[in-house]
């Protein structure tokens, strides 16, 4: 049963094969059996999940079911949660409860989804490995010794492990392409502004998108149909018609033009990455593609940047986790200066005290015009690199990681190491494009991701170049061995 | 040699919208504490702000009353520090493009002259809660209802030179943001907190080191606090020290003032752009529409109470400059006994009100009541003095000014041969008096007229109309001189 996909689910809810309760049972089991060892999840919910199925079985039999009623999914632990624990996997947050849900939350609920559990995730969504979690470090179900990315490495592990048949995940530099990339699985980040970030805990609120993480692009796109929304209380959530994600699924390629950034295969790129990802696009032009080199000068600017604007946003964003109203507080504070420096310095870890720091640093008097605002200058230029390639191809194409799944505490020592994980992925996100990533070969037996761009709110058709590709090949139902 | 002093002021106004600028609590002042903060409020994590359209709405129409530039774009930043009252550990505010440019203020003084004081800038942003510090053993409590309330901040130039200017413009910034009901002008509540830059030169010479006094909350407080920091200022620099940068405090009721903190021990509160906000574009057609709803502001009102009502130019200020001694003073004028009604409202109404410190829209005495008492006055039927009797019964008892004056027979007598008759009585009953009064000389016979006003009075029961008894007094004593 796990191994079927969101649509099989779907079809299987309505033919009667089985009901939600029990599909929702045997994902709970396989949680209880595995997650010991895969570390997938941070708070499993059996009886407020088996609670939803009932109501969703009850749903499907009145007729009245939505798409996705009965799947169950997967959210991670950013997203508020009404009466669910909501840490962000940090210790900051061990004891919170919010007492709303996140708009994706929301949403998802009145599909009709079951709501598993949440997933573990690097500590507030800083990381490329899942490794700063409070909570420990979800495995790759594919080699246990190694990383499932970062920062949304529970859901990226829950999915290829079929503990969840899909979940939820946020983006700021590469948080979903990364570990779907990783983990051989087709991870959407949509445009910024499409999804509401309304009770998604913020790391860098320009950068952050929330998204999915599937087994194959058709499942990405009925949930991510589901997903979003038109939020008011999202001020920098989009009004732009929201499209129907599986329209163009089944259109054909022919005559598509595939923008090929000759920045994306320099030095530091794998070779076997590189062959995986060049084969890919090989394919797309025997499927009728056209494939044009671009060029986007300022690629190599955009990981500096962005480790000037996130840490400078979550600087301010992380403020409020102060001791004072909720979250973390240290014992016996002596003072007001105290109580903030214990609980601050208890609360959070290593990782996240850089980035504060570093964001700090860079909007402070006397340095905000050399980092911050030419930061911000240099996210401009990099913009419109992307505007220019747009207008002469429709998407573009590259890899999406440099390499495949590293080692636990492999990089760990080596922040600088660890950050440029997400060279392919953030300049697209400093942009706010629509990006997927799908896998597309695999490097010394594992997977790799191919990364493929789209226009502003052109979601639709980045699901339409990964589903064309995903029905000529099966990179994207191989699974890791010993899931039975 | 002389010291100048240059003063510029930084003011505080809570706008009177409904809800907050970014979420939808609502902003009444005295509820229980935190029963208005919601999860916007308190910050809890995922929360977004929206921001409320009547705060824009509010801060154009104050920047269309000053004169002001509309800035058509404009952009939220994050000022950052932490301080428990402070729920996100940043306030919200406006930086590098506030919603109004530079403008000015016209303010008038004691001396018949008036001063045109320039105002920088007016950007929104969001109050703090507040922070309570007794009665909670040794800890502190935080009240998270004022957080988010809206507030514009009104940055003057340093175009004030004493504290009489600086009072008056104060004042005028009062007039206007109430005139224009965009906030309730309530001091005492914290609804317009001001703070005061202050520096003192030489004539001619660069501007001096400054300090700023902040948090004043009443036109008083901050009259006293510029004397006394001119006044240190001035005595600091001639005993040859310096006047370091600092933030200072006030205190209304020790009258003193303390140093806060040094320009060295202040914030890098690192401002950058709220990346959870978009500018917010106001088009041309919203600015025309806020312009059209603009009411009268105090300037032209006190220029139409002079014209209409022929008040003078200080009557007519002071009653323009509250929109509901305006409303009043309007509801109960009637032609010809405007300057009547005036003095009463600025006088005796203004007096008790004080007295029962509550303000105009709760005066016990109607426009209506006031117009019946006035009426009386003007037509002769009872005097001044019979008058603030009635009026006192009227504050006190309510119903009107004829149904008093009836039920307690306080009608003035002002039949002249009845007045005449009583005159004779009363003179016919002092002979001696009389004669002293024929006897004496010239200069004193005035200040003798007295001794027969009394029993005049008396013997009509206070009635008798004071003037007409005078002139026909004066007419039967002088005929004796013959």
């Amino acid at each position: 049963m796990h191994q079927l996909t969101v649509a099989q689910i779907a079809q299987g809810l309505r033919e009667k094969q089985f009901s939600s309760v029990e599909i929702t049972q045997h994902y709970l089991n396989r949680i209880a059996a595995k997650d010991d060892t895969l570390r997938a999840f941070i708070t499993v919910c059996p009886e407020r999940a088996l609670a939803q199925a009932a109501a969703a079985d009850a749903r499907l039999a009145s007729g009245n079911a939505a798409p996705l009623t009965g799947i169950p999914i997967a959210h991670k632990d950013i997203f508020c949660t009404k009466g669910v624990k909501t840490t962000c996997a940090s210790k900051m947050l061990d004891n919170f409860i919010a007492p709303y849900d996140a708009t994706v939350v929301e949403n998802l609920d009145r599909a009709g989804t079951v709501m598993l559990g949440k997933t573990n995730m690097d500590e507030f969504a800083m990381g490329s490995s899942n490794e700063t979690s409070f909570y420990g470090t979800p495995r790759n179900p594919w080699d246990l010794d190694r990383v499932a990315g970062g920062s949304s490495g529970g859901s990226a592990a829950a999915v290829a492990a079929q503990l969840a048949p899909i979940a939820s995940g946020t983006d700021t530099g590469g948080s979903i392409r990364q570990p779907a990339s990783l983990c051989g699985l087709s991870g959407i980040k949509p445009t910024y502004g499409r999804v509401s970030r309304w009770g998604m805990i913020a790391f860098a609120s320009s950068l952050d998108q929330a998204g999915v993480i599937a087994r194959n692009a058709e499942d990405a796109a009925l949930m991510l149909q589901d997903m979003a929304s038109h939020d008011l209380k999202d001020s920098t959530n989009s009004d732009h018609p929201i499209d129907d994600f599986s329209a163009k699924l089944n259109q054909s390629l022919q005559g598509v033009r595939i923008g090929i950034p000759k920045q994306y295969f320099g030095t530091g790129l794998d070779s076997q990455t590189g062959d995986a990802v060049h084969g890919a696009l090989e394919q797309y032009r025997a499927m009728g593609a056209e494939l044009i080199e671009i060029d986007l000068p300022h690629t190599d600017l955009a990981v500096p940047a962005y480790y000037v604007i996130a840490p400078a946003e979550a600087s301010a964003n992380l403020s409020r986790f102060d001791g004072v109203r909720y979250g973390h507080r240290c014992d016996n504070p002596s003072d007001l200066m105290d109580l903030y420096m214990r609980s601050r310095a208890e609360g959070f870890g290593d990782e996240v005290k850089r980035r504060i720091m570093v964001g700090t640093y860079a909007l402070s008097a006397g340095y905000y015009d050399a980092y911050f605002r030419k930061a911000q200058q240099v996210r401009r230029l990099i913009s419109q690199d992307f505007q220019h390639a747009f207008s002469t191809v429709d998407f573009i194409a590259g890899p999406t990681c440099p390499q495949p799944a590293f080692k636990l505490g492999e990089k760990t020592s080596d922040p600088v190491a660890m950050y440029l994980e997400d060279i392919y992925t953030i300049p697209v996100s400093l942009a706010g494009l629509p990006a997927m990533s799908i896998p597309c070969g695999s490097s010394h037996g594992l997977p790799v991701g191919l990364q493929l761009i789209g226009r502003h709110f052109d979601e639709a058709g980045v699901l339409q170049l990964a589903h064309q590709y995903q029905l000529a090949t099966d990179w994207h139902s191989r699974t890791p061995a010993g899931l039975e | 040699m002389s010291w100048e002093t240059v003063i510029g002021l930084e003011v505080h106004v809570q706008l009177a919208t409904q809800s907050k600028i970014f979420s939808g609590s609502s902003t009444a002042f005295g509820a229980e504490p935190n029963t208005q903060a919601s999860a916007v409020d308190l910050a809890l994590p995922g929360t977004l702000p929206v921001p409320n359209a009547k705060a824009f709405e509010y801060a154009v129409m104050f920047g269309l009353a000053v004169h002001a530039e509309i800035g058509t774009t404009s952009h939220f930043e994050r000022k950052n520090y932490f301080y428990p009252d402070l729920p996100k550990g940043y306030q919200t505010t406006q930086l590098e493009q506030p919603i109004v440019g530079p403008g000015y203020v016209d303010i008038n003084l004691s001396n018949g002259t008036s001063k045109r004081i320039r105002i920088h800038h007016a950007h929104l942003e969001e109050d703090a809660g507040k922070s309570l510090h007794e009665d909670f053993h040794g800890m502190s409590g935080i009240d998270l209802n004022r957080a988010g309330t809206p507030l514009i901040e009104i940055v003057s130039e340093p175009d004030m030179s004493s504290a009489e200017e600086a009072v008056a413009f104060a004042k005028q910034l009062h007039a206007i943001v109430t005139s224009l009901g965009i906030c309730d002008g309530e001091m005492a509540q914290g609804s317009m907190r001001f703070d005061v830059n202050i520096s003192v030169r030489r004539p001619g010479e660069p501007l001096g080191t400054r300090t700023e006094t902040k948090n004043l909350n009443s036109f008083r407080f901050m009259e006293e606090a510029i004397k006394l920091e001119v006044e240190r200022q001035i005595d600091v620099l001639e005993d040859g020290g310096k006047i370091i940068q600092e933030t200072r405090l006030y205190n209304g009721d020790t009258k003193k003032a303390r140093a806060m903190r040094s320009k060295e021990e202040a914030n890098d509160y690192r401002y950058f752009p709220c990346p959870d906000l978009l500018p917010v574009i106001l088009d041309e057609s919203f600015v025309a529409r806020v312009r059209q709803n603009i009411p009268e502001l105090p300037d032209q009102r006190a220029a139409r109470f002079v014209n209409d009502y022929q008040l003078s130019d200080y009557d007519a200020g002071i009653l323009a400059a509250d929109r509901h001694l305006s409303a009043y003073f309007e509801a109960a004028a009637t032609k010809g006994q405007a300057k009547l009604c005036a003095n009463w409202i600025m006088g005796d109404i203004a007096a008790s009100l004080n007295t029962h410190d509550i303000t105009i829209q709760a005066c016990p005495v109607s426009p209506a009541q006031l117009a019946g008492l006035v009426a009386r006055i003007a037509d002769d039927t009872i005097s001044n003095k019979q008058a603030k009797q009635v009026f006192e019964l009227l504050w006190s008892e309510g119903g009107n000014a004829d149904d008093i004056i009836e039920k307690h027979g306080m009608k003035q007598v002002s039949d002249t041969a009845a007045l005449a008759q009583i005159v004779e009585q009363v003179l016919a009953s002092k002979p001696q008096e009389v004669a002293n009064y024929v006897a004496a000389e010239e200069s004193k016979r005035k200040k003798m007229m007295g001794a027969f006003m009394g029993p005049i009075m008396q013997a009509t029961k206070g009635q008798a109309n004071p003037g007409m008894v005078n002139q026909i007094l004066a007419q039967k004593l002088n005929a004796l001189l013959k």
